[in-house]
């Protein structure tokens, strides 16, 4: 029988024949090809022959008749002996080729020297439930110590004592500002025209169109406009700090200033942090202009309100006040991205995929908290009436 | 322990959190020596280092610069500690956003009051002294893995520090440039007198710069041995050091 999409050459596959020779001895015939791939027999199967065991037998090898071999014979065996050990047999591999003998001998002494250090003890669900709760606290804490050091480190900034690179940070407001304009002209340009279209479709059942200036202008200004940005720049921003930081921490490159006494928080976060704030409310304004307007011409373009009453609505009912919420939140939003980009790529590991779990990690956090500051928003804002 | 003993360590006890690393680790470091701290992989080599460059407090023992104990000094005293300290890093750990000079300036920078030209005309010396004038515009990226080591070792003489740690200077290195760093710590010990500590595995370089050693053991968990390495090879009687510094030991049992 040959085993598919393996060449025997024509010879029979492996095959253990067990004899016994008198009443506690046994002799294993073994022949044919033990290769990978061979369909080769299974040790607990060969050793079913044999039943009932001779209680101290001893077994020996006879294999002059194994045409080729490779590492599937050495693993053979070394289940099957180990079966044999069990069993109480002992077994004499004198009549092993002595390269498989050698290589067995390899495997043992690795398994023994290595067996101490692979103790897999059994956790109960409870400890493991407990072990999470206890993660997650020490993470939260970890993060309360980190909000810390980057208030402390911008005190320190404030009375001048902060070591910050000002060319960093101005290369950081490019990345983290003006890079950004495309990516969200594009995004807040879509939102604008779907607010528009949705609200145009529920409202000329009751031919009131002309409120689509109410719903893009206020949904952008409150809600969208932030929003919208923050998450972009979570992506963005926020991932490419995590991966920043985590290569750098990868590389000992942190470890580099701490030893120079240089606080890795004024010198890298501080500047990461102060740039992103600074820039997203800009560009949160940004995207409301960029929201507002395009949803101006799909009303004014496709549902043919006039242009001078679509620009009287969104006056009236757009205040400053709701530019103002939007605007104010997008600050609180500017900091969870930077906090938690800059947080999850120095708490790093030092490998290759470290790396990539900080940045996704950075980003699912951070979006997650992100929405809840903006439920936490609207739960404050409806209470003040505002 | 003498006060004037550039470094000394008394009793360290490293782990992370609840794992073991070192126990009761002591030696101290003569001023102008090069000490190498040697052991295989695992045996807390870097720990150690970690422990007296301030980047994983002990759980117990103390680190003394000088007589002052660091891990109990206030901020401003360990800060004005490192700055006499300089480490080269296994993989050099240039500060990859910026190219070499500025490496080699932001210590400068920092914490001396020199002007840009003179800052300028320190980086190009230190620069050529490791044979790398030319490359002041090269970012780390841009260069070879022995010229990083290099440059790196510029940057952690920046500040002309009376103790230089290597971390495995030969790591990663060909025979070639392993020996061009080697005749590198020679040079600073006899020519700037630098107090040089060198956590290392390799022989030939061990032999070549050690004035002492100290071997830590992975079962043990501390030192078994310190010496001059051609002492220690010639009188231990200690089966674990002879194997260490003769190499014999193969991870193959014999047949």
């Amino acid at each position: 029988m040959k085993a598919k999409g393996y060449e025997t050459d024509g010879a029979e596959p492996g095959f253990v024949l067990l004899d016994r020779l008198g009443s506690d001895r046994l002799l294993a015939r073994m022949t044919g090809v033990w290769k990978i791939g061979v369909r080769l027999p299974r040790p607990e199967n060969v050793l079913k022959q044999a039943e009932p065991f001779p209680s101290a037998g001893h077994l020996s090898f006879e294999t002059s008749g194994i045409t080729s071999w490779d590492t599937s014979l050495v693993t053979f065996l070394s289940s099957f002996l180990d079966r044999c050990a069990m069993l109480g047999i002992q077994a004499d591999t004198a009549g092993l080729p002595p390269g498989v003998q050698r290589l067995l001998q390899l495997a043992g002494a690795f398994r023994s020297g290595h067996e101490g250090e692979k103790v897999h003890e059994k956790v109960t669900f409870l400890e493991r439930t407990g072990g999470k709760a206890l993660g997650f606290f020490q993470a939260l804490f970890a993060f309360l110590l980190f909000v810390g050091g980057a208030v402390v480190a911008l005190g320190r900034l404030l009375s001048f004592h902060a070591r910050f690179r000002f060319s960093d940070f101005m290369a950081v407001l490019q990345e983290s500002g003006p890079n950004a304009l495309p990516i969200i002209f594009l995004i807040s340009a879509l939102v604008g025209i779907i607010l528009a279209f949705v609200g145009a479709v529920q409202l000329r059942m009751f031919n009131a169109e002309i409120y689509i200036a109410d719903v893009v202008g206020i949904s952008m200004a409150r809600e969208m406009g932030p929003m919208m940005t923050a998450i972009v720049m979570m992506g963005r921003t926020g991932a490419s700090f995590a991966a920043q930081l985590g290569a750098m921490e990868t590389n000992e490159e942190i470890d580099a200033l701490r030893t120079l006494g240089i606080d890795p928080m004024e010198f890298l976060v501080l500047p990461r942090m102060i740039a992103l704030i600074i820039m997203i409310p800009l560009l949160t304004l940004y995207s409301d202009v960029i929201g507002i307007l395009s949803g101006a011409l799909t009303g004014i373009g496709m549902f043919g309100i006039p242009a001078s009453q679509y620009y009287e609505e969104t006056k009236v009912f757009l205040t400053l006040n709701q530019f103002g919420i939007g605007l104010a939140k997008s600050v609180f939003f500017g900091s969870i991205i930077a906090a938690s980009g800059c947080f999850y790529g120095m708490r790093c590991g030092r490998s290759a995929s470290a790396v990539g779990d900080a940045t996704t990690r950075s980003v699912v956090s951070g979006i997650v908290f992100i929405i809840v500051a903006d439920g936490t928003f609207a739960v404050i804002t409806s209470v003040l009436g505002i | 322990m003498k006060r004037e003993d550039p470094i000394a360590l008394r009793d360290i006890t490293l782990a992370y959190d609840s794992l073991l690393v070192l126990k009761d680790v002591n030696f101290q470091v003569k001023r102008g020596d090069i000490f190498v701290i040697m052991g295989g992989s695992g045996s807390g080599k870097s720990s150690l280092m970690k422990a007296m460059t301030g980047l994983l407090p002990p759980v117990r023992g103390q680190v003394f610069y000088e007589g002052v104990d660091f891990w109990e000094a206030g901020p401003a005293t360990r800060d004005a500690i490192l700055h006499k300290v300089g480490v080269l890093y296994q993989r050099g750990a240039l500060w990859s956003s910026m190219t070499l000079a500025e490496n080699i300036a932001l210590p400068l920078e920092e914490f001396t009051g020199l002007g840009a030209e003179e800052i300028r005309d320190l980086v190009n010396f230190k620069l050529s002294l490791v044979g790398l004038s030319g490359f002041e515009d090269a970012y780390p990226a841009e260069i070879s893995g022995g010229m990083i080591k290099r440059a790196a070792l510029a940057r952690a003489m920046a500040l002309d520090p009376g103790i230089l740690f290597f971390d495995e200077p030969s790591a990663g290195l060909d025979p070639v440039s392993a020996r061009l760093l080697d005749e590198l710590i020679l040079e600073l010990k006899q020519n700037l007198h630098t107090t040089i500590i060198v956590i290392s595995h390799d022989l030939e370089s061990i032999f070549t710069i050690a004035d002492t050693a100290i071997l830590l053991d992975s079962e043990e968990r501390t030192v078994i041995a310190s010496g001059k390495p051609e002492d220690l090879l010639r009188n231990s009687e200690d089966s674990r050091v002879q194997k260490f510094l003769t190499r014999v030991q193969t991870v193959f049992p014999e047949t």
